[in-house]
């Protein structure tokens, strides 16, 4: 067992440990610490918490495709979206006739807009598991009709990111209009309990706040085992020779489709779990600049880790929620230079400071103790950060 | 001093000539006083009837319902409103001013609708006869508003003496539409046939009108329903010919702002997300230079355009020398940073300037249009907007092409080493190029601020337009860019109707990402070894 | 010309091969015969279309007209690069182009011959008879001691030999090198030389090359290519005495 992938995973253990205690330690601050106490934190908090962890698990589901696979995705809020709406439709459904005109089969949004019926795919979201089934596969459909198109054809890079910024983009247009069905503008909400449990009550607040934390612990799992099999090395080398990979004989638009596919899964689990904590779901989540964002969580946290993804996620959410709050007009200004600021300067991220930081002085002593040896010609493009360093240093 | 006997002669039989009409058109005040309607409408006539300018003014008071007279004195005068609920008083005859007056020291002219109609054909009529071509139209059309048959006379007469060949056969068109209220089943079936060829829709109502009176079917109503098909198939026409001028005026507004993109991403390879607030940049410098002049709107936009191109170059320049540079070869990287600058500068916006949308004036060359046919009309801010467009795209060609700038940005684009070692200073053309394509995206946003809102999403909205144009058209290829931004421009505007605007705007989107997967270079690829890399 | 009629130790066969970038033909009627256990060299100036001619067997590029024919019977045109590798064509860019920021083992393992899908991949495990392979190979290219170095941070030559060996346990029938010689030291050079001859007694190999010297000591049949066809086959001798090739590459 001690060969086993997570084992060998020294940061990851550290982070799912540290992940553990906190949701055992706010549930008891939140549950069993009087409410008087400094030390009491309240159930908005727990939630805006498992809101976090939610943004975490999509950071994760980024990072699988781009810090390994080299796909850099700006459409992935598509997919959260698509798990938030399917998540969404089933607490509509669960609303019943206790909306505001009491129709026992239609949202509201439909009533007023004079529908007669459900439309056919409203059908089935009355039921938990169905529901649950389409959180997983309508991100999957969409992410596998779309990587089976653009990779088959070889659709890489900048273009692949500008593409499947188009593709949110439309979508964001689409679910806007009402005819779509989605709820328009306003898009779902008024939601009232979820597996009959009351989404109000602190209780259920807690079990969905566990549930975001718990279903991060086994993306994380999950993403770790991919990335540490033989699928993981074939990732890591499409990202890094495509070409070679294929003159290796192995069929790159598939690998890429299969962690495509998963990674807006897991973006759709994200979505699913986020609804009913933030108790809304409308098309502005398909907006471009949501999914742009969130790949700086991403990069700011050091993307090809990913516990750098989660750690990037948490952080930069936590700084937008005391921004908005103390200072609103400063932070888009600091959301900005955070971009420019990583790419310019961290590109490995939070985590890879560190070990930029050790490698440095190493190569500070190795250059002292042999100052004859001349830096390598041909360093390739992704070790472009390592050359910049060489340079300076010669 | 012989010499100038006949000349004060002529000066004074002119005055004198002049007094006489004056007289002419104040003996007529005392009926326009008067209650009775048939009384006031033959004054109106009489006033027209004089063919004196200053009829016109006082038949067009009359009508705006500002014609007075002085309780007084009598005086007939048209006033505007005043400060402290006074009104200045001008006079009817002469447009001197007459004073100031409290409304209760004036009688309002009374007018109805019916009175109106009259002084509209009256005024028409007046028209007729001016030496304005463009007036002579207009009034011809007007008199299609309310069918007069006591003016016919007067139109054929016109007709017959008529220089102008579009007044000539708008006359035709009104006598027809007359002789068809009119006149006999034979004149009728006449007119029905002529009145074919007229795009005017008050022809259209006239026939629907004709058509609804005639129960059965008759020689007369068919002859009216062939003319109305005839009408109608025109009119389908101009409409496909109108969504092709929407299209092409929405192309090149996509032309517009994606052409600077071609030079950043299609020449440099530099994906640079904050090409939007470059033409946001560009916008509000209009705006700042229409507040800085105030009174010279209509010359703003000719100062707007370089300015906003030095602006916005300045602005790129800068991008490039502090973060661009530092990123060549890792376009993803690229593109973060320089959604990161979109952002600083679209908040700078909101907190230096206003989160609120900016109004920019109109200058009024802009407004109005250039007819083609009665209901169908090119207006010209679209029109200045497609050659604005085509002049852009054609002086970055010949700058490309030709100049020297061009030709160090090719070289240093193709090899950069080779330049280097042959003097270019390839740092200089980077920069430079950059800037070049950052000041055109600043003139894209002076002729947007002319057609959309102005305010700190402007580049957010254009965008993801911008780069699917410079994708779909190829790459690299200027000419791709052209052609794509229109095509797609009109594929757009012919969809909209049967689709509706943001449905669309999906399909094109769509269809472009479907486009992509079957040639992921665009439309005009370069093809090879070199481009695969 | 080549006789329509494929004979049964071809391995690869090129006939009347054309493609051509934005006018510019880039290959114009290469005809081209390899046998089993071939060893071949093909020259050729800048531009000749040698790199291109790779494109076109290793599915890079596909031919505007011609047949390209592996074994006889396969048609090479029909099929992508990882079809072509996995039928048992490797090829050796002229950059080295081994994954930089995996370690040379993981390099190995990944060129390893086998399942490559990717559902196979996720469970995969290394057996054995895989693992002695795997050192035997790192061995033989001189890098058993450096199994756990990153890829990325070997010289240049030892990546040039590190492809070599993924090459190797791809288990190809056909290798095609492209100017492996490019960049290397002297002493580097003869190995390599040494190393494809060993490589060529157990398949076929095409190798791309500039260098005169690196072509002499390979010691095998050569063929120049110019403007896109074959202007002379032969010894290397015999082709540097040939009065056209003179004229277009030696000459110069």
């Amino acid at each position: 067992m001690k060969d086993s992938f997570l084992m060998k995973d020294k940061a990851g253990l550290r982070m799912l440990s540290i992940l553990g205690a906190a949701l055992v330690i706010i549930t008891f601050l939140n549950q069993a610490v009087p409410v008087d106490n400094p030390l009491h934190i309240t159930t908005y908090t727990v939630t805006l918490f498992g809101k976090y962890l939610c943004y975490a698990l999509l950071a994760l589901a980024v990072d699988l495709i781009w810090g390994y696979c080299g796909i850099l995705s700006l459409g992935h809020g598509a997919f959260f979206a698509l798990g938030g709406y399917a998540m969404g439709m089933y607490l509509m459904r669960q609303i019943g006739d206790r909306g505001v005109y009491g129709n026992p089969e239609l949202p509201d949004f439909m009533v007023f807009l004079d529908w007669q019926e459900l439309p056919w795919y409203w059908q089935g979201f009355d039921s938990f598991g169905f529901a649950m089934i389409m959180v997983l596969v309508a991100p999957a459909i969409l992410a596998f009709v779309f990587g089976w198109l653009a990779f088959r054809s070889r659709v890489t890079g900048v273009y692949l990111s500008i593409i499947t910024q188009a593709l949110t983009y439309a979508l964001m247009l689409a679910f806007f209009q009402n005819d779509m069905g989605f709820g328009g503008n306003n898009g779902l909400t008024d939601f009232k309990d979820i597996l009959g449990f009351d989404l109000q009550s602190d209780d259920t607040r807690i079990g969905l706040f566990l549930a975001s934390g718990i279903a991060l612990a086994l993306g994380y799992i999950l993403c770790r085992w991919i990335v540490s099999s033989r699928l993981g090395r074939v990732l890591v080398a499409v990202r890094d020779s495509e070409s070679r990979t294929r003159f290796l004989g192995y069929r790159v638009e598939h690998y890429k489709l299969v962690v495509f596919v998963l990674s807006a899964m897991l973006a759709g689990v994200a979505g699913a779990l986020y609804v009913p904590q933030v108790g809304i779901i409308n098309p502005g989540e398909f907006a471009p600049i949501n999914s742009i964002e969130l790949v700086i969580w991403v990069a700011m946290g050091g993307r090809g880790t990913l516990y750098g993804a989660i750690l990037g996620a948490i952080l930069v959410n936590y700084a937008k929620t005391w921004f908005t709050g103390v200072l609103p007009d400063a932070w888009l200004f600091l959301l900005g230079a955070l971009f420019v600021v990583t790419t310019l300067y961290l590109p490995k991220g939070i985590a890879g400071l560190y070990s930029q930081i050790r490698e440095r002085q190493a190569e500070k002593k190795a250059t002292s103790a042999s100052s004859n040896t001349e830096p390598n010609e041909s360093i390739p493009a992704s070790q472009d950060a390592q050359k910049s360093k060489l340079v300076e240093e010669v | 001093m012989n010499r100038l006997i006949p000349f004060i002669a002529l000066l004074m039989s002119l005055m004198l000539s002049a007094f006489s009409h004056a007289s002419a058109l104040e003996s007529q005040f005392e009926h326009l006083k008067s209650k009775k309607a048939s009384e006031k409408a033959a004054a109106i006539h009489a006033i027209a009837s004089t063919g004196e300018p200053q009829a016109e003014v006082i038949l067009n008071q009359m009508l705006e319902g500002k014609l007075y007279y002085v309780k007084r004195s009598g005086e007939f005068v048209y006033i505007e409103k005043g400060e402290d609920k006074k009104y200045t008083a001008y006079s009817a005859l002469s447009n001197d001013t007459v004073g100031t007056f409290k409304k209760r020291e004036l009688k309002k002219i009374r007018v109805n609708n019916r009175i109106r109609g009259q002084i509209r054909t009256a005024m028409a009529t007046l028209q007729l006869n001016s030496n304005d071509s463009d007036l002579r139209l207009k009034a011809v059309r007007n008199l299609r508003d309310a069918l007069d048959a006591n003016i016919l006379p007067t139109l054929k007469s016109n007709l017959e003496t008529e220089e102008n060949s579009k007044v000539a056969s708008a006359l035709e068109v009104t006598i027809a539409a007359i002789e068809f209220a009119y006149g006999d089943l034979d004149l009728q079936l006449k007119s029905a046939h002529v009145l074919a060829d007229s795009d005017d829709p008050k022809i259209l109502v006239l026939f629907r009108k004709a058509l609804e009176k005639t129960a059965k079917p008759s020689e007369l109503s068919s002859a009216i329903e062939k003319s109305i098909e005839a009408i109608e198939s025109r009119q389908k026409m101009y409409g496909i010919a109108e969504n092709l001028f929407f299209g092409l005026s929405a192309g090149s507004v996509l032309l517009l702002s994606a052409i600077g993109l071609a030079i950043t991403f299609g020449v440099m390879g530099v994906i640079n997300m904050a090409h939007g607030e470059m033409m946001m940049i560009g916008a509000y410098t209009t705006f700042g230079i229409q507040a800085l002049f105030p009174n010279f709107i209509d010359y703003s936009l000719f100062l707007a355009i370089p300015a906003a191109f030095l602006v916005s170059g300045a602005v790129g320049i800068l991008i490039e020398r502090t973060v661009i540079r530092h990123l060549y070869g890792r376009p993803l990287e690229t593109l973060l940073a320089t959604f990161g600058i979109s952002l600083i500068l679209q908040q700078a916006v909101r907190t230096f300037v206003s989160p609120q949308n900016q109004s920019v004036e109109n200058p009024s060359w802009m407004s109005g249009s250039l007819e083609i046919t009665e209901s169908f009309g090119l207006t010209f801010n679209r029109l200045y907007i497609i050659l604005f467009s085509l002049i852009v795209f054609f002086a970055l060609m010949a700058l490309l092409k030709k100049s020297l700038f061009g030709l160090q940005m090719r070289a240093v684009t193709q090899n950069r080493a080779m330049a280097n070692s042959m003097g270019i200073r390839s740092n200089w053309v980077d920069a430079l190029t950059f800037g070049l394509g950052s000041g055109v995206a600043g003139i894209a946003g002076v002729a947007l601020s002319q057609i959309s809102n102005v305010g700190p999403n402007l580049g957010q909205t254009h965008i993801i337009d911008s780069f699917m144009v410079v994708v779909f058209g190829g790459v690299g290829n200027l000419w791709g860019t052209l052609v794509a931004a229109m095509g797609l421009g009109i594929v757009n505007k012919l969809i909209e109707p049967w689709a509706g605007a943001v449905l669309a705007k999906i399909i094109v989107l769509v269809f472009i990402i479907l486009f992509i997967q079957r040639r992921p270079r665009g439309l005009f690829a370069l093809k090879g070894r070199a481009v695969e890399g | 010309m080549i006789d329509k009629h494929i004979p049964n130790d071809t391995i690869l066969y090129l006939n009347g091969v054309s493609v051509s970038f934005d006018g510019f033909k880039a290959i114009n009627g290469l005809s081209l015969i390899l046998k089993e256990g071939d060893l071949r060299a093909v020259i050729g100036p800048n531009g000749a279309g040698k790199s291109t001619m790779m494109d076109i067997i290793t599915g890079k590029t596909r031919p505007d007209e011609g047949d390209v024919y592996f074994k006889g019977t396969i048609d090479l045109t029909q099929h992508d690069e990882a079809d072509i590798a996995n039928l048992g064509i490797g090829r050796k860019f002229q950059k080295p182009s081994v994954i930089e920021t995996l370690s040379v083992w993981e390099n190995l393992e990944l060129a390893l011959a086998g399942n490559r899908s990717p559902w196979q991949s996720l469970v995969f495990k290394l057996n054995g008879t895989d693992r002695k392979r795997l050192e035997d190979m790192a061995n033989y290219i001189n890098l058993g001691d450096q199994q756990e170095t990153i890829a990325g941070d070997i010289s240049h030559g030892q990546k040039q030999w590190l492809e070599i060996g993924m090459l190797l346990l791809q288990e190809p029938e056909v290798l095609l090198v492209d100017e492996p010689a490019a960049g290397m030291t002297d002493e580097e050079t003869f190995k390599t030389a040494d190393l494809l001859r060993d490589v060529a007694k157990s398949r076929s190999v095409i190798v791309v090359e500039h260098d005169m010297e690196f072509v002499k000591a390979l010691d095998c049949p050569v063929t120049v290519l110019h403007e896109g066809s074959v202007l002379s086959e032969g010894t290397l001798d015999a082709v540097q005495s040939d009065e056209q090739v003179i004229e277009v590459y030696l000459g110069r």
